[in-house]
């Protein structure tokens, strides 16, 4: 399957993948705390389980950014 | 080291006192390792003692950033009344490890701004170089 994933233009050896799974096949860490958009539209973080990714799909990801000055 | 243009450095502390009494957010991006832009981003908190990005204008500004040829290199934010230093929540919403975390501090006299990279929960301070105009 050909994607681009953050602008860049990739091949996988997948032919299917959920987000949940692309994001655990490029080792992302705490995927829990990502979002992601598909073909520009942000996906709710309870559908990345279900959500499938096809073939020239366009895929972004990026890290929530919060803070805090309690605690 | 995080080299920054001094321009840069006086938009966000401007930033940072135009959202009083709320926390400003931002990113910065670099430019052949010289940060000398800034994303000014909605704290979608609106809070005194925390912020969160909304992830929509995230995405804008990080597609902006690859389109002009820069590098996402580290996020700001402000504490209105607390010292320029990483929070216990800071550090443990720090999941970017690749980013400079620069604080701006509005509780002294003068606003003071550091910057911090924060690694798996460990914190080091990072020497915060600014750049005149003349001297770039």
């Amino acid at each position: 399957m050909q994607i681009t994933i953050n602008g860049e233009d990739q091949q996988l050896d997948d032919a299917r993948l959920t987000i949940a799974q692309l994001l655990q096949v490029k080792d992302v860490e705490s995927p829990d705390m990502v979002s992601v958009q598909l073909n520009g539209e942000i996906v709710d973080r309870s559908r990345y389980d279900a959500t499938e990714i096809s073939d020239n799909d366009h895929v972004e990801f990026l890290y929530f950014m919060g803070g805090g000055t309690f605690a | 080291m995080l080299k920054v243009k001094e321009n840069v450095i006086r938009a966000i502390i401007s930033h940072a006192e135009k959202e009083l009494p709320y926390e400003a957010c931002g990113y910065l991006a670099a430019e052949a390792g010289l940060v000398g832009h800034h994303y000014e981003m909605t704290n979608t908190d609106k809070a005194a003692d925390h912020f969160s990005m909304d992830p929509q204008e995230q995405f804008a500004a990080v597609k902006d950033i690859r389109n002009r040829g820069l590098t996402l290199c580290g996020v700001y934010h402000s504490h209105p009344e607390t010292p320029a230093r990483p929070s216990i929540e800071d550090i443990r919403l720090a999941y970017d490890p690749d980013l400079s975390y620069v604080i701006i501090s509005l509780a002294g006299k003068e606003p003071i701004v550091k910057s911090f990279l924060i690694k798996g929960g460990e914190v080091s301070p990072e020497a915060l170089e600014i750049l005149k105009e003349e001297g770039i």
